[in-house]
């Protein structure tokens, strides 16, 4: 069974019974009545410390500024809860009333529309559950230092849910596409009105105008009353607080999509209307901040995702990527969304290179270190999908290290 | 790409048949159709909305700018936030930086960087102060525009910018970029 990497886990016997002093007879809660139904749940008191990471980007400067990101690393399974979807907002999150609230399409099209919130909740809707990723996600393993954070932390601007809304697609063909038309803007109602370009052939692949998530109205935090949802594709065109859809003849070249989003090369170029984000996976168990409690059983967890479509595909190595095991993928591994995989391991109290390795439906693999940084600038700070190593030291404790 | 095709067909057919688009009697719902539950946005709505502009310049409002003005309204404005003369601090740095962009230390700036002064225009109307967006006038975003230009080096300090001459404003990145959408 052992291999010279990594040696896979048999389910051990049971081991002694635990001490008797854990045992008590009648819990305290089991002689007096619990506290009644109440409208609206909220965590147990006792994991209060499963929050998202908030960090402002400029300060008192403008506090609405910046990103909160998902505690990947104190989940389990694939759906993020609605409260620790991560946020990334550019002048904070506006208190909309839907009853207020407009969608306008408009541009080169037949008959430009407008739709109250009432009338747009009355059309046929889907459903997709898909993840989100912002394009800075893990920027901080492309700075020179690897950080001693979490892993939700360094790579929490991922998040899943299920999204349900209206077909674009719909609403565009009710608009009627005029001709020349390829592209068009897609416009938030926040206080910089966030704008993006999309083409339009994924404008009418699969993209949604979202009112609900995880089954309740959207969160004000992820666009409230209706956001723009664009499978696979970088988290800022995914345009919240929609209010404004502009068919237009090529893209408008927003600030969004030029001076920030845009892909630098080494030669001082950049790659612009890189929309797809790339395969890539994560360990969320054991990573930064977890310590081993001994040698022995313990399962590797993650979550493995791509832009393209479903993963194929999780190896883990244990080695530093000498040698590598195909993980169990857990259903249902679906497209664009995230794929929970588990390896059970048996380590034995050595040092450890922890690392995951995704391939997708496309075929593509998630790259190395050494292979996203041989394409990019040193200054690129999007769309990282290299793989990430965990060091999982004798003593148990786990950092962050670049190979 | 089936349901684009329909629609330029239905949509072509609509043109020929309706002929003016904010007054299309046919957009009512209909048994069996789609559900039809918007109403026509008139002229004056989508002008009213539309504040997005791109290269081309279309759709640029009304108003002019000079360098001078801009020095004044950058002062009272944007200051605070982008530091003097645009050198950042606490937030972007806006000047400078041309011709970094190939060295080990790549300083990205409005003059550096972006491709297009439209896209300036666009986002400071939207967007700036963050304290208090969308409360400049079009002549003050005309004139910071052409300041930052001027401070860049990218126009002279006799500038002018209105609707007609800040398309024609050439910026060092322009050939920069790498279209990737259509890979």
């Amino acid at each position: 069974m052992r291999s010279p990497g990594i040696a896979v886990a048999a389910l051990a016997a049971p081991t002694a019974a635990r001490a008797a002093d854990d045992i008590v007879a009648a819990p305290r809660w089991m002689q007096t009545p619990g506290v009644p139904m109440r409208a609206y749940g909220t965590p147990a008191r006792f994991e209060e410390k499963t929050l998202r990471t908030v960090t402002p980007s400029y300060g008192p400067a403008a506090p609405g500024v910046g990103t909160s990101r998902t505690p990947l690393h104190l989940l389990e399974g694939t759906i993020t809860p609605s409260g620790l979807h991560f946020e990334r907002h550019h002048n904070g999150v506006p208190e909309i009333d839907p009853a207020l609230h407009r969608l306008m399409i408009h541009g080169l099209v037949q008959r430009p529309l407008v739709y109250t919130m009432e009338a747009l909740a009355r059309y046929p809707m889907v459903s997709r559950v898909c993840f989100i990723e912002c394009a800075g996600n893990s920027s901080a393993n492309t700075l020179p230092k690897p950080a001693q954070t979490t892993a939700g932390a360094i790579h929490g601007l991922l998040s899943v849910s299920e999204w349900t809304g209206v077909p674009l697609s719909v609403l565009l063909e009710e608009a009627g596409i005029a001709p020349g038309a390829d592209w068009l803007l897609a416009e938030g109602s926040d206080a910089v009105a966030m704008s993006r370009s999309v083409p339009l052939a994924k404008a009418l692949d699969d993209a949604i105008v979202a009112l609900y998530q995880n089954g309740e109205r959207l969160r004000p935090e992820q666009g409230y009353p209706v956001r723009l949802l664009l499978p696979g594709w970088e988290g800022n065109m995914n345009v919240k607080w929609l209010r404004r859809l502009k068919l237009t003849r090529g893209p408008t070249h927003t600030k969004d999509e030029t001076s920030k989003y845009t892909d630098m090369l080494h030669d001082g170029t950049a790659l612009q209307f890189t929309f797809e984000q790339g395969v890539k996976s994560l360990i969320t168990r054991p990573s930064v901040g977890m310590k081993m409690p001994g040698p022995g059983w313990h399962e590797i967890t993650g979550l493995a995702w791509s832009g393209a479509g479903r993963i194929r595909r999780v190896e883990v190595s244990a080695d530093g990527g000498a040698t590598w095991r195909d993980a169990v993928l857990q259903g249902p591994a679906l497209a664009r969304s995230a794929t929970r995989f588990r390896l059970p391991w048996q380590w034995d109290g050595n040092r450890a290179l922890l690392q995951s390795r995704a391939t997708d439906e496309s075929g593509a693999v998630q790259p190395t270190r050494a292979a996203w940084q041989a394409r990019y600038s040193r200054e690129m700070r999007y769309h990282n999908n290299m793989i990430q190593t965990w060091d999982v030291a004798a003593n148990g404790s786990v950092s962050n290290v670049y190979l | 790409m089936s349901i684009f095709d329909r629609s330029c067909i239905v949509t072509s057919l609509a043109l020929a048949v309706a002929g003016c688009a904010t007054t299309d009697d046919s957009y009512v719902a209909r048994p069996g159709s789609a559900p039809r539950l918007a109403r026509i946005a008139t002229a004056a709505e989508t002008a009213a909305w539309d504040i997005s502009i791109p290269p081309s310049g279309e759709g640029l409002p009304p108003g002019r700018g000079t360098v001078k003005d801009g020095e004044a309204v950058y002062a009272a404005r944007c200051q605070a936030c982008h530091g003097a003369k645009g050198a950042g601090k606490p937030v972007d740095r806006l000047v400078g930086g041309v011709g970094s962009l190939k060295s080990a230390s790549p300083v990205r700036t409005v003059g550096s960087y972006w491709p297009y002064a439209t896209t300036l225009f666009d986002y400071t109307r939207r967007a700036m102060p963050l304290t208090q967006p969308m409360s400049l006038t079009h002549d003050e975003v005309y004139a910071v525009t052409a300041y930052l230009l001027f401070l860049n080096g990218i126009v002279d300090e006799n500038a002018v910018m209105d609707a007609r001459t800040l398309p024609l404003v050439r910026m060092p990145n322009a050939g920069g970029f790498i279209d990737a959408s259509r890979r």
